[in-house]
């Protein structure tokens, strides 16, 4: 592979995140583990400062300035994380979360309960992280619908042999964007031309892959999406749930409680307008206000300059991982650079991942050991674990080669 | 030596590249037990066969790290051929090792010549993530050991 050059993105941005300042880290720190969590810049730090020095009061209670200034705060961060993936009506079609899996179980429960039958089907994939799984299992024991799964490929990739006989008898289709194992990209547009064919809902998790590429969900034709805020500079805490505002007003209410409601009687509730009626007590304000900074950031940066960073680093890092391990280390996923994001997944030979973690933390190389909450994938590969390298804006290559200077200390260590 | 060369000790890696006692037991006699770590996706089962109170045999089957393999292996070493009354006091002051009981008022001194080989294991506890590793095969052999005494 043509050696590709890095851009100079990382150097300039680097000083806007504390963590790589910190005293603590006066000893070497390659953080190479962003699709667990990201760092957050300084700017979203002051945001959160500031709203609890300055503006803080509860949302949508009460009548005094300071709490119309906390409800500003807060629905300004709702439209604007509305227009940052091309929501039609950003106002009512974000509803936020605790994180991406709240908003999974929220679809399961708020959606997929008014849909399903007990005779129903739905579409999930091999490669789904257990948030993508786990709230569907819930549902069908509360039901008893069937389950089926598209496989994956030796390259990690969809296999779409039986696509429309699968379709045919789904109500909904669930698939990840992005595989956090994997790095797999996944055809999501033409996957949602294919459900609504065949008229299934399309519910993706984007945790992985909004943090990293332009997302604009009319050209992803999704009907429902996940995404959480701290895989993407923002403060942990924070998801949401964007669904086209037809399908909210369809959906069930999934957590009761204040703010949920428009009316509540000794016998039974009228619940609120969207997206209210999903947003059950006192919501994570000052995270939506990070939150709301953390998309200022990337917007300045560019989403495109932080896809082909994501690219550029990704695919020094596999020809470097191959060119000094060679038959030593198996990278899992996508050969094909286009169809990956900065996940990479490996297995060095007769070490096992948690023993490579170890070693490689000794240099100051954090990467992430075990399933990644991705069992049944990591049943599909045949192994137990692996250990995970994932890239972000404020990686650059010298992370990638901390990486593989410690990895080959790992293989000298396990085979002396 | 510094903590690394301490928790990956040479018997540490020899046990985990040549485990000993792999394989599987069959029998009236024997008693399996699986046990797994939800964090990192370790498994191990664990065969023991019990004739009157003596622990005669052990098997491991499973997957896992360094110290989670290895421990395994100089368990089966270990306990093979003692008592259940010895092996249980066995797995309390293994874990006291490796400090997960909690120790009332002065830590009782361990002296780590009476562990043998299995003392190699002490350099785990600067790592306390990993201690989850090293006592995976010690839970499933005490549930192993507790199935056989319920019938």
């Amino acid at each position: 592979m043509a050696s590709v050059e890095v851009t100079n993105l990382a150097n300039e941005l680097r000083k806007d995140f504390p963590i790589f300042a910190d005293i603590r880290n006066s000893r070497p720190f390659y953080y190479l583990d962003s699709a667990a969590s990201s760092q957050r810049p300084m700017s979203v730090l002051d945001t959160m400062d500031r709203y609890y020095r300055h503006s803080h009061a509860n949302v949508h209670r009460g009548v005094y300035g300071l709490a119309e200034e906390a409800t500003g705060i807060y629905e300004a961060a709702r439209r604007h994380l509305g227009r940052f993936i091309g929501a039609r009506d950003p106002a009512h079609e974000i509803v936020f979360t605790k994180n991406a899996t709240e908003a999974l179980n929220l679809v399961a429960q708020g959606l997929g309960r008014v849909l399903l039958k007990p005779e129903s089907h739905i579409l999930l994939t091999e490669m789904e992280h257990h948030a993508n799984l786990v709230p569907w299992m819930i549902l069908q024991e509360q039901i008893g619908f069937s389950i089926d799964y598209l496989p994956f490929d030796a390259e990690g990739l969809l296999v779409l042999e039986n696509l429309d006989a699968l379709l045919e008898r789904a109500d909904i289709l669930g698939v990840t964007l992005m595989s956090n194992v994997l790095g797999t990209l996944n055809p999501v547009s033409m996957l949602s031309r294919k459900a609504h064919e065949h008229g299934a809902l399309v519910v993706a998790d984007g945790a992985q892959f909004v943090p990293h590429f332009q997302t604009d969900v009319d050209q992803l034709g999704v009907d429902c999406l996940a995404i959480t805020g701290h895989k993407m500079l923002a403060p942990t805490g924070i998801g949401a749930l964007w669904a086209r505002s037809e399908i909210l007003e369809a959906m069930q209410p999934f957590l009761g409680g204040g703010e949920m409601i428009s009316d509540v009687r000794l016998d039974g509730f009228t619940p609120n307008e969207i997206p209210h009626k999903f947003e059950a007590g006192t919501p994570p304000i000052a995270e939506a206000a990070g939150w709301d900074a953390a998309l200022d950031y990337l917007e300045t940066v560019g989403m495109e300059a932080i896809s082909n960073h994501d690219r550029a680093l990704t695919s020094y890092a596999i020809s470097q991982l191959q060119d000094r391990l060679d038959e030593r280390i198996k990278i899992f996923g996508p050969s094909d650079i286009t169809k990956r994001g900065g996940v990479l997944s490996f297995e060095l030979a007769d070490v096992h991942p948690h023993d490579v973690a170890q070693v490689l933390d000794q240099h100051g190389v954090c990467v992430r050991a075990g399933h990644h909450c991705a069992k049944p994938l990591m049943r599909e590969l045949g192994v137990g674990a692996t250990a995970r390298a994932s890239f972000y804006l404020y990686n650059d290559e010298a992370d990638v080669d901390a990486l593989v200077e410690a990895l080959l200390d790992a293989y000298r260590m396990f085979h002396s | 030596m510094n903590d690394l060369d301490d928790l990956y000790r040479e018997i540490i890696l020899d046990h985990y590249k040549n485990p000993r006692n792999q394989g599987i037991l069959e029998g009236p006699a024997v008693h399996a037990e699986e046990g797994f770590n939800p964090l990192c996706g370790d498994e191990v089962k664990i065969y023991v066969k019990i004739e009157g109170d003596i622990v005669t045999d052990i098997k491991i089957t499973g997957q896992g790290c360094s110290i989670s393999r290895s421990s395994a292996s100089l368990m089966s070493q270990a306990i093979k051929g003692c008592s259940i009354e010895e092996v249980k006091a066995l797995v309390s002051r293994f874990k006291r090792m490796i400090a997960v009981e909690e120790v009332q008022g002065e830590p009782e001194p361990v002296d780590l010549r009476e562990f043998g080989e299995l003392a190699a294991l002490q350099g785990v506890v600067k790592f306390p993530v990993r201690i989850k590793c090293a006592t995976l095969p010690w839970n499933t052999l005490m549930l192993a050991l507790d199935g056989a005494q319920a019938g």
